[in-house]
């Protein structure tokens, strides 16, 4: 690249002739719209008396002994959290004071997701669904966080993000027909299972490809900013695709052009079956913050509260100084990298079971509420029947619903329908009514 | 459309043996190709031809847009970018050196009478550029991003392809990036090179969901690229960078669009169809001129103008390609 940026350069000499062009007469009419300027980020101001670097790229002291920087300088970033494994408040002065219904429904929203996650799965195995990836022991993340936004903040997510919009209010029957492609899937059919989207609830469709929300969402902060009517946009992603090139696209975008934006790392342990350590050699996710001149966080991911608190923090802060937060949720994930994979050929059922045994989102928030005598065994097993039922209700449901409409097949590639996908609509219509035996249309909506 | 087909093909093989016309790398693009195309006119006969040849020809000047004023093209582009934040106050521009102005001068002024926040440089990165144009389409806003040159946009490849163009089928239509314009510096200059010369737009054209325009001069690069701010699909437009400076246009001061996926006939011909777009176009009028004199072959000639979704009922219709089947 730097040899390209070199004829750049020539290009660019040859060009300095010409300055103005003649077609920018009209007088500025515009106000700039004043920008936060950090003075961290800002070039450090020229003066060669000064007896100390002078290079544009680094406001630095000369040394005298040749000395390399270790990579652990900032090595152990430390675990926030609020409650500890019983669900005792560690330091009262970081109680979130979440009143009982707010808790209640934190721990209604994530056992809710529970009894989905299982339902699905297990429908995908009997081959009624085609395909599932379940949240389990990550609960914690989605509600804590979703719990901190506001409803109108934007989210882009990666794909095991549900609790988030469950959390937002997006009904039971809309994640199943997603799940099952039919008519009434917002989505119209077109992606696997869990690539759920909602424009009214602000969550924007999920994509397979990983990380390219992330530079998105830079994007889309920088136009929240813009528009100064308090949004922020949170972007949820994992520590495995925080190493492609789109995270740092959007990591360093989000920070030289100050977006409000809340970068959440679900840091679960694995990107299917790759470990952490073949994944990365630094501290973790939160490490890297530093590097782009960004504020980060490192947070027990499994401590509802802590991610709460961290969420609601970095989102005023971001807000009101415009600039990106990285919040590093350390959590497990105990399913299955999806239905395609089986995770016991690469870790061990011990370790699953020690963290789906002892160190649940879940078993942790009901400590908290079983200390406060706000939940006990008759309203666990009440609350576990009726969240099985509304299950099995919208899941039956979709199941009985027509696929959609064939014609959906064509629509949307442009927002008008082009002339070559009116004759392949048609074309595809002559086919079926031709072969109709083979095809069986009234499964589908008309 | 198979002979038409066949005889762009040969026609763009001499184009890939181009060597360089002159002043190397050290001259201005602009100045060289000023000396060797004083004002646009023919090269005299007497003049020793190098492999490299086109003349670009002017559009005869229109007033149906209002007044014009003498722009070359990337004076025109400049125009189309002003019109655009001038009416539209989400509108932002953004990419690798806009802030000053552009390597190629397109946003020179820009920044200083719109501000430092719609007209701004980002990092190095072209996934990144066009992801942040995307998040800023998603959310509502115009996004206008620059690709320094077309070479470098294989990055954003991912973005564009799998991002970008399925946007809005994806999601069922309740999400879409249709206000973002890709711009990118495209073909070949002569001193360019391997790097600096490419035209990738075949790369895209395959790509259901974006939309692709390439202007022949500047009136059809001003009118093209407010079509591409306008329209709502995400649209890539690639400016033939050795015109620039080379082409000089009587161009509307006042916005104007070109419809996309219509080509324009610029002749009318019976044995022969040309289709070609950008700078070839003008390689293309002198091909049809000698095979008229030395083959007596009439030649059709189009410019296609959108790559995708491409015209089809222009370049096939009866009277034109069943010619060149002929």
């Amino acid at each position: 690249m730097a040899a390209v940026r070199g004829v750049g350069r020539l290009l660019r000499i040859g060009c300095y002739a010409t300055r103005q062009t003649p077609v920018l007469t009209t007088p500025r009419f515009l106000q700039q719209r004043r920008f936060r300027v950090n003075g961290v980020q800002c070039q450090q101001p020229f003066d060669s008396t000064a007896e100390k670097p002078q290079f544009p790229g680094a406001s630095a002291e000369f040394i005298d002994h040749l000395e390399f920087i270790k990579p652990n300088v900032i090595s152990g970033i430390p675990v926030y959290r609020v409650m500890d494994r019983q669900g005792q408040i560690i330091n009262p002065s970081e109680d979130p004071q979440l009143s009982k219904e707010t808790v209640l429904n934190f721990y209604q929203k994530m056992t809710l997701l529970n009894t989905m996650d299982r339902i699905l799965y297990e429908s995908q195995r009997q081959g009624r669904i085609s395909f599932y990836m379940t949240n389990y022991g990550e609960e914690g993340t989605h509600i804590g966080s979703a719990a901190a936004l506001d409803p109108g903040d934007l989210v882009f997510g990666q794909y095991r993000e549900a609790g988030v919009l469950m959390y937002r209010g997006f009904p039971l029957d809309l994640f199943m027909a997603q799940c099952y492609a039919n008519a009434d899937d917002l989505g119209k059919g077109r992606q696997m299972p869990v690539h759920y989207g909602s424009k009214d609830l602000n969550f924007v469709t999920i994509s397979s490809p990983l990380a390219t929300q992330i530079p998105q969402a830079a994007g889309a902060a920088y136009a929240l900013k813009r528009e100064n009517e308090n949004r922020a946009v949170i972007c949820y992603f994992g520590e495995g695709a925080a190493s492609e090139g789109d995270a740092h696209a959007g990591f360093n975008f989000s920070a030289t052009l100050e977006c409000p934006l809340i970068f959440f790392c679900r840091n679960n342990g694995y990107a299917i079956s790759t470990p952490t350590n073949e994944q990365y050699r630094g501290d973790g996710i939160a490490a890297r913050g530093p590097g782009y001149g960004m504020m980060s966080i490192r947070v027990d991911g499994n401590d509802v509260f802590a991610v709460y608190n961290a969420t609601k923090e970095a989102r005023r802060r971001a807000v009101a100084e415009n600039q990106p937060f990285l919040i590093e949720a350390m959590t497990y994930r105990i399913g299955h990298h999806s239905t395609s994979d089986d995770s016991s050929a690469y870790r061990s059922v011990d370790e699953v079971n020690y963290w789906d045994k002892q160190d649940h989102p879940i078993s942790r928030l009901r400590h908290y509420m079983s200390a406060r005598s706000w939940w006990g065994e008759e309203e666990e097993r009440a609350w576990r029947k009726q969240s099985r039922k509304l299950v099995m209700e919208a899941f039956e449901k979709a199941e009985k619903r027509l696929k959609p409409k064939p014609d959906l097949l064509f629509s949307d590639v442009y927002q008008e329908m082009t002339p070559n996908l009116e004759k392949q609509k048609e074309a595809m219509w002559r086919h079926v009514h031709q072969y109709k035996e083979h095809y069986p249309v009234d499964l589908y909506d008309k | 459309m198979a002979a038409a087909a066949r005889f762009l093909l040969r026609s763009a093989s001499s184009k890939g043996a181009v060597s360089n016309v002159s002043g190397g790398v050290h001259s201005c693009l602009g100045v060289s190709l000023v000396k060797l195309y004083p004002s646009g006119s023919s090269t005299s006969k007497s003049q020793r031809r190098n492999v490299s040849h086109f003349t670009f020809q002017p559009d005869p000047e229109t007033t149906k847009y209002g007044p014009t004023q003498k722009m070359n093209l990337f004076q025109s582009v400049t125009s189309a970018l002003d019109n655009t934040l001038a009416t539209d106050p989400t509108a932002v521009i953004f990419g690798e050196d806009v802030a000053f102005g552009g390597v190629f001068r397109c946003t020179v002024g820009l920044r200083d009478k719109y501000g430092k926040d719609r007209v701004f440089n980002t990092p190095l990165c072209e996934q990144g550029i066009v992801g942040f144009g995307i998040g800023v389409a998603v959310a509502g806003a115009t996004a206008i991003a620059e690709i320094q040159f077309a070479d470098y946009i294989y990055p954003a490849f991912d973005q564009i392809v799998n991002e970008a163009a399925k946007y809005r089928y994806r999601s069922g239509n309740l999400f879409n990036c249709g206000n973002l314009t890709i711009r990118a510096p495209w073909g070949c200059v002569g001193h360019g090179s391997l790097y600096h010369s490419q035209s990738p737009e075949a790369f895209f054209a395959h790509c259901p969901g974006i939309k692709i325009a390439i202007p022949r001069g500047p009136v059809q690069a001003k009118g093209l690229l407010l079509s591409c701010i306008a329209d709502q699909n995400p649209c890539i437009f690639f400016e033939p960078k050795i015109l620039y400076r080379a082409a000089v246009d009587q161009v509307p001061t006042e916005p104007y669009t070109i419809p996309l996926s219509q080509a324009e006939i610029l002749q009318e011909g019976s044995d022969v169809t040309l289709v070609a777009w950008g700078t070839q176009v003008h390689v293309m009028r002198e091909v049809a001129t000698m095979a008229q004199e030395k083959l007596g072959v009439s030649c059709e000639l189009i410019d296609l103008q959108t790559i995708l979704p491409w015209d089809t009922d222009t370049v096939c219709k009866f009277d034109s390609a069943q010619k060149a089947v002929k």
